[in-house]
């Protein structure tokens, strides 16, 4: 009898289907809130704390965006999705924006059509090995067994990178990175292998985290970034500038701290810009001429953001590596706001 | 000489039985120790027994419910000496397990329409208690998703009067339009109701009289009560679509006949998974860009349309297992064909059926848990999402632990209760 309901939902369904098909951005202010595609539980990058709550690396970006959009981090609806259904949700428009550590490439980008907004974090894959197997380097491990995650890239990486090494090995297929811990644990594979965020993430749990190392090779190129649907270009820079705002905003001293006292106006004419004070580049986005700062206010600037979910304060411990600015050697480098 | 007699007079107080034969001693003889092989088995059981008991209790029994992280549990072990199971995390986020995302503000909806559903259940389950109650249980499919996502409370009385509008057609119209007629009318007025009108007359009344109560997103729904909203409803819709499936199939209509078979060996050669994606994923693809057509609904739906197609094949059993003479014996008392079901044919077939028809609900509540697959977070999914958290990253046998016995809590109540009810109904052999 309770089918009653379930129709009258479907009518109404019918009913606002008509009303689709308007630019994302009205769509989210319309709702008041942003549809963010995040995870079912990557440790750093997204889960769900005690108060239900989600925090993490990736969420953080959400939430900025939210931020910029309708001035509140808190305006969003967090869909967790799995690797299966994650892209579908965003073609079908369930999600506005998905940030669920994607690997940017290629097909991703122009067979699916999606438009990968930039990159948040630059990941690859690693090998962690127990050190009483007196290995240092992955060019050591012919013969090795390794435990990998099933219908992923890391899988193909391996192969490539054993076969251009002229190497034998013996794959352990998993499920997930906890089935991995555990039988790597067990001492069922000599090596485990993903992403090197990843392989930090695990070791920290571990009883005794000093037993086990991570080798020096990084076999493959994994930056993971936000994404957006092809086809709403206006939507896609809005993602696109809040993060490369938050890249910026820790180039030019921007924190959560001091945002609010730059904002009343600086020396800087490119901070000036960023934070509104000067120019309109909030209007040419449409949105208020304060989105940045509220972005860079909801989290902080990118380095904040890092150190305080995976940085090396966190059990995760990440150095900053790759992701750090490219005034520090690293590859992250913001365009000019002008 | 004399004949001497020996002739009791008076009856022996009645004996002990010998003490070997009674207690626990004469138990353990007959039971464990009835013979030498048996004796060999008793005390390898025990032995078995007393292993597993000495591998899991020090496990177990640890002193760590009050740590916050699993690096406190390890350290609160090492202290202690003992324990090894890091029960800090099943305290820290028992709520979540239990009420998902839902707002701790508003557990008591989410407990109230619990206990409700035990009130609502009861008259059906079992018959001692006051026949008036059932009248709650009919409205209390409407009261149930009222109280779970909240709303103005027109729409769930407006989606009750489609019930009334195809009760009153099925009684007012039988002598305008005759027999066949107005059972199709009473199909088809509600729908037309539900499809045209309960949309926008829920919001003019609710303009005129607004009451409503807070508004919770399916998103918000997690856990447990995830887990038991969908496998309640669909296994409340499954068994009366099953038994119109079941019927469907015997019917001498061929297009009913057709539409039924074709729709149950479809959905049984279909996995539950696959169906699930289908919801997730191509539905949403299907349907125009933005269309919010709930997920749970979705996904509700589909678990329904899978349990309905295997419970009418378990009532097809019943319904094959009675005797042809019942049929006819209905029809020679003259009755018509649903008076013919509801008095004779469906109570004799239910009752065979119970069997596999309770086996279907348990199949459904653990079939729950594929949602974790396509995103939602019901215990499996939570349990994912929670270890992602670095604080307890890399548990695993306390998490997956609680899940299981929390599961087989309710299964377990579940088939104990098919067997109380096998037990009662059990008319014709006594």
């Amino acid at each position: 009898m309770k089918q009653t309901v379930l129709v009258g939902a479907l009518a109404l369904a019918g009913l606002s289907a008509g009303v689709a098909g308007a630019a994302t951005l009205d769509d989210v202010k319309a709702r008041g809130k942003l549809n963010c595609g995040v995870t079912t539980g990557l440790t750093g990058f997204a889960n769900p704390n005690a108060n239900g709550e989600w925090e993490g690396f990736d969420v953080a970006v959400c939430r900025a965006v939210a931020a910029a959009i309708l001035g509140d981090p808190t305006a969003i609806e967090f869909v967790p999705t799995t690797g299966k259904t994650r892209f579908t949700a965003l073609a079908s428009g369930e999600i506005d924006m998905l940030a669920r550590n994607t690997t940017w490439t290629f097909t991703r980008d122009v067979d699916l059509k999606f438009e990968f907004v930039g990159v948040n974090y630059y990941d690859g894959q690693g090998f962690m090995v127990p050190k009483e197997l007196g290995v240092s380097s992955a060019k050591e491990l012919d013969g090795a067994t390794v435990c990998i995650q099933t219908g992923t890239t890391t899988e193909l990486n391996l192969a490539d990178f054993f076969r251009a090494n002229n190497m034998e090995y013996e794959p352990v297929p998993v499920e997930t990175d906890n089935e991995a811990q555990q039988q790597y644990l067990a001492g069922a594979c000599d090596a485990y292998t993903t992403d090197a965020s990843g392989l930090a993430a695990v070791r920290a749990t571990f009883e005794a985290p000093g037993d086990h190392i991570l080798l020096p090779e990084i076999i493959s190129k994994e930056p993971l970034g936000p994404l957006v649907r092809h086809g709403d270009n206006e939507w896609g820079d809005i993602v696109r500038w809040t993060l490369n705002a938050l890249i910026a905003a820790e180039e030019y001293g921007i924190t959560s701290a001091n945002v609010d006292e730059l904002a009343q106006g600086t020396e800087s004419p490119e901070i000036n810009r960023i934070l509104g004070t000067e120019g309109s580049l909030g209007e040419m986005l449409g949105l208020n001429a304060d989105w940045a700062k509220n972005a860079i206010k909801a989290g902080g600037n990118y380095g904040e953001l890092f150190e305080k979910n995976i940085g090396e304060a966190t059990p995760i411990g990440l150095a900053r590596g790759l992701n750090a600015q490219w005034t520090n050697g690293g590859l992250l480098y913001a365009p000019p706001f002008r | 000489m004399t004949e001497t007699h020996f002739v009791r007079t008076q009856m022996i107080e009645e004996q002990e039985p010998p003490g070997a034969t009674t207690g626990a001693v004469g138990w353990m003889r007959e039971n464990l120790f009835s013979s030498p092989l048996n004796a060999i088995l008793s005390l390898l059981s025990l032995a078995f027994i007393y292993w597993l008991l000495a591998q899991a209790l020090p496990w177990l029994i640890s002193p760590t419910w009050q740590a916050n992280s699993l690096t406190e549990c390890r350290e609160i072990i090492a202290e202690a000496g003992y324990g090894g199971a890091c029960w800090g995390l099943i305290r820290e986020r028992f709520l979540q397990f239990i009420f998902g995302f839902y707002p701790p503000h508003l557990y008591w909806r989410v407990v109230l329409d619990f206990a409700l559903l035990a009130v609502a259940l009861a008259p059906i389950l079992f018959t001692g208690l006051p026949r008036k109650m059932l009248y709650f249980s009919a409205v209390y499919p409407f009261l149930m998703p009222w109280l779970l996502w909240g709303g103005t409370i027109w729409t769930p009385v407006m989606a009750a009067v489609g019930f009334v509008i195809g009760y009153l057609a099925q009684r007012f119209l039988k002598p305008v339009v005759g027999d066949l007629a107005a059972t199709i009318l009473a199909f088809v007025l509600p729908v037309v109701w539900w499809i045209f009108l309960a949309g926008p007359v829920p919001n003019a009344f609710a303009s005129i009289l607004p009451l409503a109560i807070e508004t919770v997103e399916s998103r918000a729904f997690g856990g447990y009560m995830l887990s038991i909203t969908i496998g309640v409803v669909a296994i409340a819709l499954s068994l009366p679509i099953g038994i119109l499936l079941a019927l469907g199939r015997q019917s001498d209509l061929l297009i009913v006949r057709s539409l039924s078979v074709g729709f149950i060996e479809f959905i049984r050669g279909v996995p539950l998974i696959t169906l699930l994606f289908v919801a997730s994923t191509l539905l949403n693809i299907f349907m125009p860009p933005g269309t919010d057509f709930d997920i749970i609904l979705r996904v509700i739906i589909m678990v329904t349309l899978f349990a309905s197609a295997y419970m009418a094949e378990v009532i097809r059993g019943g319904l094959a297992a009675l005797p042809r003479g019942q049929y006819e014996a209905a029809d020679a008392l003259g009755l018509d064909f649903w008076m013919a079901q509801r008095l004779i044919i469906m109570p004799q077939a239910l009752k065979i059926s119970i069997p596999g028809i309770v086996s279907t609900f348990i199949g459904v509540f653990k079939d729950t848990t594929l949602v974790s697959i396509i995103g939602l977070l019901d215990p499996l999914g939570l349990s994912r999402a929670i270890l992602a958290d670095s604080n307890w990253n890399g548990i695993v046998w306390e998490i997956y632990g609680f899940i299981a016995v929390m599961f087989f809590i309710f299964c377990f109540s579940m088939s104990r209760y098919s067997m109380y009810l096998e037990r009662k109904l059990r008319t014709e052999h006594r």
